[in-house]
Order: structure tokens, then C-alpha cells, then sequence
């Protein structure tokens, strides 16, 4: 046990934070990353990300925590998003890629002016990469308040979300509001991929986004069940990435520590490769169970 | 025939006059509908003959610009849980983690805000929507794996999972082989006639419907007909409708209508029928 988990990983302050602040955004990964491949948006979960860039570079210019670039921006993306017409099928990747590109326009601007000015590129590796060692104290509040109100929403809306995504017909058939469930989702979308951004970079966001969800996608036929899988591998991948992360303090070339980041991806990919073995395994299973062979003619 | 003489109760669904302008295009003119309790009706009309433009307005989708549409008796409402509806448009990623039995649970309360309680009510009654449509056996694969006809089978059951009056089935043949969607015909003709339900049933193609239809509406450049087949059926009645000459012809027992295109009709209404009997013959 303690050559997996060094000396002193229990009573880190900063460990603290991150194991917080880690499981709260892996928790609610993983109903919005369920409902982003249901509904095929996974890339603009991947544009919100990458335009929380422009969050995290703006607020490091502005003196201020980056967790409110982050929020500010991708609420203002979600927006813009929702105005250009991402909710219609066919325009969907067209308004998403217009309103990157326009993002990280003033992304490039904000981190150029970062490293001249603050003649460091500390902040421009923090923001694409992110560090979740180096997140404040204070930022604990609000992104466990955030998680929560992502929660219940989520909880409050699963059914006319599920049937919006299945069918919009089927739904607004139905009476259900489907442009208004479509943009509260994007909306939740948008403060999720925020946090993500917090905890391993604005551009890794996705990974913790899609991957678990993805590999929870290959393990569960039901939505309940899938989600409830995706946040688990999500919070497996997050607290490994973590231990091995703090672990890796001891490790060359530095004994500086490699960044999180890398060993969470890492983690989410192998859970994602793992998860095809697995799954392939139970479908086949399962597809016998369910239909025995019919006799030809 | 013994039409005249079954049981048919009050018109569940009344459309008198409706009028439909959807920008400049007048898509549906003075379209008047009836369909009674346990009458299974067809809707036929080729590609853009205004078919789900219909559907829309029945639904409260779309707003007609004249006339009015009754659901048993009272003005249509949106979420109007007497209407059960099968959209044309359907395909679901066969990664979704939503098997048959989850998409007729949906029918039964997906419309509902709220933290889900599963209940053995709800598990009831979405087994038995199973068990009428025969998909039982499926229930618990997800639904992007099916074949066409067992996902329509699902979608039928999501919509009968609301017990409602009216049965709405957008082109639900339009993707199926010969067979599945002879079944698919059975099943909701039988349904129909076991719950009193009133169905429209929309298609492109006449066949398929003919032995279980009580009447027929045909649609054509946004105007209508409605009456029992063999009397709608007609080189007159067709002719008139399409304002070029027709003719029908019954094939081994398939009913064929044939334009004439010679080099001399090239008015509207010889290319609309040209373009419908292509698809229909």
C-alpha cells in the first residue's frame, strides 16, 4: 500500500482541494457526458472547452480566480451557440464551429498578451492543461454549489431530455418544450465543461467529458445505469490520476511531478479500451440470451 | 362490403376546412377529415403531398390558417394525451443506452418533470404495451440495434402507452421490406379494432393498406378526398383531384393509377400525377 500511495498524499492541502474538486466535476460528467453522445453534440462540448480558453486567459489578465473565465465565457458560448441555430440538426456543427472560431480569436490575443506581459508561460500551460493541484481554496465553494445545482437539474429534467434527445419529434408530440430542454442542457453543457476545464485544462475538458461516458456506453444498455457508470469511471479516473500524480513527485527526470492531466486522460483512455473488451463480451452474451438461434428457412 | 354495416362509433378526429400556408406555399387547401372511433383510414399522397403537414396541424404543431380540427369533440390542444403519434423520422445511435422497454416507459410519463419513481404501475403498464405489439421478446435490447419493422413495433407501443383515442402513423411502412411491413399493418389494424382506437395511417403507397382499410383519404397538391377505397379509387375522382386525366387499374389485385405523360401533358397536374404514379404503381 504505501509504495502505491507516498508519504504525506492524506494530509496535502492541496491533494484536499483536488480530490474535492475532482470528484464533484467527475460526477456530473457523467450524466452530461451521456446525454452529449446521445444526442451526438460531443463537439460542441469540445468547442465549449476549447473557448474556455479564452475564460481562463481573460481572467488571468483580469487578476481574477480562473474558474470564472471559465463559467463567464461558456455560458456566453452556450449562448451565442443557441442564437446561431446549434439546436437544428444540420446547422448544429456550423454554429458551434463559428463561435470557436470567433472564441479563440481573443484566445490567441489573451495569452499573447499574458506571456508579454506577465513575461511567464506558466499561465497559458495551466489554462490549456490545467493543474488541479494549484486550484485555490476558495474556488471549493463554488464549484461544489455548481456541481450540485448541474445535479438536480439534470435529475429534474432526465425524462423530457431523454425523450427530446431519442426523438425530438416523438417529444414535442408529447407537449415537451424541446428548444427549451435543448438549451437548459447546453446550458448545464457549458458550466460542466467550465469545471472540467478547472480540473485538467480547458482543451483535455472533453476527455473527462466523453470518455467515461463513452466507455459507460459499451458497459450499460440502460440510461440509468449508464450515467451511474460514467460518473463512477469518471471518479476512478480522476483519484487515480491524482495518487499517480502526486506519486510521480518522486519520478525523473524532475522529481517535480508529471502533470495530473495527463495521467487522468491516460486513465479515461484505458477504461475506454478496456470497456470495448468487456462490453463486447456481455453484448455477445446477451444477444444469445435474447434471440436463440432461428433454424434458416 | 359490411362497412356500411359495422359498429362505428363518434368521429374522434374531425378536420373541417383546414387551410394550411406555410410561407407563400399554400400546402394544404380546404382538407376536411373524418375518422371514427375503430376505423383504420389511409392517407395517401405521395412525397410532399402535404401528408405530414397534416399530421403537424393534428398534433398542434403547426397552425392552420382556416378551419379547425376536433379531438374527440373538443378543439385540439398541444400534449393532448388522446393522440398517440408515430413519427415518420426515427433512427437512434445503437450506442444509446435506451432499450424498447425505456422508450415505451417514456410513452407512458417522458413528457413529465420531475426525479424518475420507477413503480410497478408503470412497469405494468409498459409491459402490456409490449405484449400488444408483440415485442416482448426485445424488450430489453436496445432500440438502435432492431431491425425497421421492431422499432416501429416499439414506436407503437410508446404511443399507444398514453392510451389514447387517435392513432397517428407517419409513413410507418416507408423503410420496411414486404413482409414486416404487411405485419406491421396487421398488428395495428387488430389493435385498433380490440381498444376502438381511430387510426390514420400515412403512405405513399395504396397496397399494403387495402385489406384492412375502412376508408381512405387522398391527398394531392394540398386537397383531399375522403370516402371508402373503392369509391375514392376512381379514374374520376383521382382525375379531378389531380386536374389531369388518370386512370386506375387493378393488377392481380393490386390497384395501379396511370398517368397519361405523353409530350403533350406537361401542365401541373400531369406532372404531379406522374410523379405520385411513379412511386405508387
Amino acid at each position: 500500500m504505501s509504495a502505491l500511495i507516498a508519504p504525506g498524499f492524506f494530509s496535502s492541502g492541496p491533494v484536499h482541494t483536488a480530490l474535492i474538486v475532482g470528484t464533484a466535476v467527475a460526477v456530473i460528467s457523467g450524466p452530461l457526458g451521456v446525454f452529449t453522445v446521445i444526442r451526438g453534440q460531443a463537439f460542441a462540448g469540445e468547442a465549449l472547452g476549447d473557448i474556455g480558453t479564452t475564460g481562463g486567459a481573460g481572467a488571468f489578465l483580469a487578476g481574477v480566480g480562473p474558474v470564472w473565465g471559465f463559467l463567464v465565457i461558456n455560458v456566453l458560448a452556450a449562448g451565442l451557440m443557441e442564437l446561431a441555430g446549434v439546436q437544428r440538426q444540420r446547422g448544429r456543427d456550423l454554429a458551434t464551429g463559428i463561435v470557436l472560431g470567433a472564441g479563440l480569436g481573443l484566445a490567441a490575443l489573451f495569452l499573447y498578451l499574458n506571456t508579454t506581459v506577465h513575461n511567464t508561460t506558466g499561465a497559458a500551460v495551466t489554462i490549456l492543461f490545467g493543474s488541479v493541484f494549484s486550484i485555490a481554496q476558495s474556488s471549493v465553494p463554488i464549484v461544489v454549489v455548481l456541481a450540485v445545482v448541474v445535479l438536480m437539474l439534470m435529475a429534474v429534467a432526465a425524462r423530457p431530455l431523454l425523450l427530446a434527445s431519442a426523438s425530438p419529434e416523438l417529444a414535442a408530440a408529447r407537449g415537451v418544450p424541446v428548444r427549451l430542454v435543448g438549451f437548459g442542457y447546453l446550458l448545464a453543457l457549458a458550466l460542466s465543461v467550465a469545471l472540467c476545464a478547472l480540473t485538467i485544462g480547458a482543451i483535455l475538458s472533453t476527455a473527462l467529458l466523453v470518455g467515461p461516458a463513452a466507455a459507460a456506453l459499451r458497459l450499460s444498455r440502460r440510461p440509468g445505469a449508464a450515467v451511474v457508470t460514467a460518473s463512477l469511471l469518471g471518479v476512478g479516473a480522476i483519484w487515480l490520476g491524482i495518487l499517480l500524480a502526486y506519486d510521480s513527485y518522486d519520478w525523473p527526470p524532475h522529481h517535480q511531478g508529471w502533470p495530473v492531466s495527463f495521467f487522468v486522460v491516460t486513465v479515461v483512455f484505458a477504461a475506454y479500451l478496456l470497456s470495448g473488451v468487456v462490453g463486447e463480451r456481455s453484448r455477445r452474451r446477451s444477444r444469445a440470451h435474447a434471440r436463440p438461434a432461428v433454424s434458416a428457412g | 362490403m359490411t362497412d356500411a354495416q359495422q359498429p362505428i362509433g363518434q368521429d374522434i378526429l374531425s378536420v373541417n376546412g383546414l387551410g394550411v400556408r406555410l410561407g407563400d406555399r399554400q400546402v394544404l387547401d380546404d382538407v376536411t377529415v373524418q375518422v371514427r372511433a375503430g376505423e383504420f383510414t389511409g392517407l395517401i399522397g405521395s412525397n410532399g403531398a402535404g401528408k405530414t403537414t397534416l399530421f403537424r396541424v393534428i398534433l398542434g404543431l403547426t397552425s392552420a390558417s382556416a378551419g379547425e380540427v376536433l379531438i374527440a369533440g373538443r378543439p385540439r390542444s398541444r400534449r393532448n394525451p388522446l393522440i398517440g403519434y408515430v413519427p415518420q423520422k426515427f433512427s437512434l445511435d445503437p450506442d444509446a443506452p435506451l432499450r424498447a422497454r425505456d422508450l415505451v416507459a417514456l410513452g407512458v410519463d417522458g413528457h413529465k418533470f420531475g426525479p424518475v419513481r420507477p413503480s410497478r404501475e408503470r412497469r405494468a403498464i409498459v409491459d402490456e404495451m409490449l405484449d400488444a405489439v408483440g415485442g416482448r421478446e426485445f424488450a430489453d435490447t436496445r432500440v438502435g440495434l432492431l431491425s425497421g419493422g421492431e422499432q416501429q413495433r416499439v414506436l407503437i407501443a410508446h404511443a399507444l402507452a398514453s392510451r389514447p383515442r387517435l392513432l397517428l402513423l407517419d409513413e410507418p411502412l416507408a423503410n420496411l421490406d414486404l413482409r414486416s411491413a404487411s405485419e406491421v399493418v396487421a398488428l395495428v389494424a387488430g389493435i385498433a379494432r380490440e381498444q376502438r382506437l381511430a387510426v390514420l395511417i400515412s403512405a405513399h403507397e395504396i397496397n399494403p393498406l387495402l385489406p384492412v382499410m375502412d376508408r381512405i383519404v387522398y391527398l394531392a397538391a394540398g386537397r383531399a378526398v375522403q370516402g371508402r377505397t373503392e369509391d375514392v379509387i376512381t379514374s374520376e375522382v383521382l382525375s379531378r383531384l389531380y386536374g389531369h386525366h388518370v386512370d386506375v387499374l387493378s393488377v392481380h389485385g393490386r390497384i395501379l393509377v396511370v398517368a397519361d405523360v405523353g409530350p403533350q401533358a406537361i401542365d401541373d397536374g400531369a406532372r404531379a400525377a406522374a410523379a405520385h404514379v411513379q412511386i405508387i404503381a
